[in-house]
């Protein structure tokens, strides 16, 4: 079989990309390793979701239905319960193998549109000391078990990350009769949304302890209990800090990584900013004919940009042309920026561009720059590290195609 | 009363004072969060998504919310309510399983498609 496009990944990006890319004209495959399309939206069943895109407050599942239903009046193959397990590049374009209840197939497709959103960090990743014993969970497979499999991960709580998954967990397990303890953060600030801190802990009494952070995990089969310390700004632990609480659960909300064994296969060059391809504004990596889209690209926090992402990376792997990349210097307080490349062979009147900041920052500048020129500028009351910003530049009034730099600075 | 506008991921933080002429409402970038200070001095009310059980295939669970708010004091009552309900055949999205929720004319939804799946 021959595609143009082969979307690996079924979620919120996956999905808009499928969609965009046979709008635009091409034969397209979506590639996805569970049984039902949705990606991660259909155990994120609290809502919040499409308040930019539909003006509306969805429930996850009810987000990606929209798109799902959308798909149905496509000419998009879909193969469901197939994983990849090999790309292949060839003279004109990728062979992809993929194993199905059909067995080892492999197709081949001009242009591979990556969509495999990201992955949990886990306790090795923080390193927590202690035994090897049951009931420690991602946040992620926390909600997988309450809200698709409907089984409890514990009935004594505690909760490490003060990212909105730890709170929406927090608040979801509180709901279904589980006590939660507290939540920990080893940040001196929290880590997700306002709303969340609000709407999640505030409204059931759940203690948010700053600065704080799970140091030590005792059971000898099943989880008894934490060791708790306080963190320096450094975030070490401080000597004569640690304290026990008992509990049956740890749930890990410590962070999210883009998803990269594909794009690392294929040789995609990684931002070490993002952890994700680096791409030029039509979601297209270094390597030719590889676009990354939605978490897969950069951990989002609204998946309204999730869906416009894997637009953008739909439409430009349904046409494509010769480019001439430059780059874009991000410069100042910024953590990173996406696109980090401007393809000035393709349109430039209209580039999304989305940036996070490190700390937490008031009255900022931000100003996008083509050669000595400002092309863009726009000033931020407030801006903070789990908020993600987004912005339109247009690049067609530059008189230099070059030298394009994204700043924040003080105003 | 100083608050947070949990309406829209936006979350401005607003102060909210009684006066003569009403609630004022500081900080708020849109109308929601004038109406939704205003609740929260007055009677504070929550949307509210759960899950309920179900005998279907492939789903052990259904996502289900309300699909308005309903008072804040009434969202463990609710979650009592949910524990009693058992979907027996795949419904599609948006199916009303219990309806005027605590007077409010607020109904329980689901929010998944119930699509049976060869597995």
């Amino acid at each position: 079989m021959k595609y143009d496009v082969a979307v690996i990944g079924g979620g919120p990006a996956g999905l808009a990309a499928a969609i965009k890319a046979n709008n635009e004209g091409a034969s397209v495959l979506l590639i996805e390793r569970e049984a039902r399309l949705g990606g991660i939206l259909k155990q994120c069943i609290h809502d919040g979701f499409g308040v930019v895109r539909f003006g509306q407050k969805l429930s996850g599942p009810e987000y990606a239905d929209r798109f799902i239903q959308e798909l149905r009046r496509t000419n998009v193959q879909v193969s469901l319960l197939s994983f990849v397990t090999r790309t292949v590049k060839r003279d004109e374009g990728y062979d992809i193998t993929y194993v199905s209840a059909q067995g080892v197939n492999t197709v081949h497709c001009g242009k591979i549109v990556l969509a495999t959103g990201c992955r949990e960090r886990t306790r090795n990743a923080i390193g927590i000391h202690g035994d090897r014993c049951a009931g420690i969970y991602t946040a992620g497979a926390a909600q997988n078990l309450v809200n698709i499999l409907g089984a409890m991960p514990g009935k004594k709580v505690v909760i490490l990350g003060s990212g909105d998954i730890g709170l929406i967990m927090a608040r979801r397990l509180t709901l279904e009769g589980a006590k939660v303890e507290g939540v920990y953060e080893a940040k001196p600030t929290p880590g997700g949304l306002t709303r969340n801190i609000h709407q999640c802990l505030k409204d059931f009494d759940i203690p948010l302890h700053l600065s704080a952070t799970v140091t030590r995990v005792f059971g000898s089969t099943r989880l008894e209990a934490v060791e708790i310390s306080d963190v320096d700004e450094r975030m070490r632990p401080i000597a004569g800090t640690q304290r026990i609480v008992e509990c049956d659960c740890l749930v890990l909300a410590v962070g999210l990584i883009p998803e990269n064994e594909l794009a690392r296969d294929l040789g995609v060059e990684l931002d070490p900013a993002t952890k994700g391809a680096i791409v030029d504004q039509n979601c297209q990596t270094m390597t030719e004919g590889i676009y990354a889209c939605g978490n897969a690209l950069h951990v989002n926090d609204l998946v309204d940009y999730v869906s416009e992402s894997g637009e953008i990376a739909g439409a430009a792997a349904s046409h494509g042309g010769k480019r001439k990349l430059k780059p874009i210097t991000p410069q100042g307080k910024l953590l990173y920026v996406v696109p980090q490349r401007l393809d000035v062979n393709a349109p430039i009147d209209n580039v999304v561009m989305y940036f996070r900041v490190s700390c937490e920052l008031a009255d900022q500048r931000l100003t996008v720059t083509a050669g000595d020129e400002t092309v863009f500028t726009k000033v931020y009351s407030k801006l903070l590290p789990p908020e993600m910003e987004r912005i339109a530049v247009n690049f067609d009034k530059a008189h230099t195609l070059d030298d394009f730099t994204i700043r924040l600075e003080d105003k | 009363m100083e608050l947070v506008c949990i309406v829209c991921p936006n979350g401005c933080r607003m102060t909210a004072e009684r006066s003569d002429k009403g609630i004022v409402v500081v900080g708020n970038k849109c109308k929601r969060g004038e109406a939704f200070a205003a609740s929260e001095l007055t009677d504070p009310a929550r949307s509210v998504t759960t899950s309920v059980r179900t005998t279907v295939s492939g789903y052990p669970v259904v996502s289900v919310k309300t699909d308005g708010e309903i008072p804040k004091s009434k969202i463990f009552a609710l979650m009592d309510l949910c524990g009693n309900i058992t979907v027996d055949k795949p419904l599609p999205i948006g199916t009303v399983l219990a309806e005027d929720l605590f007077g409010t004319g607020v109904n329980l939804i689901t929010t998944t498609n119930m699509e049976v799946i060869d597995e």
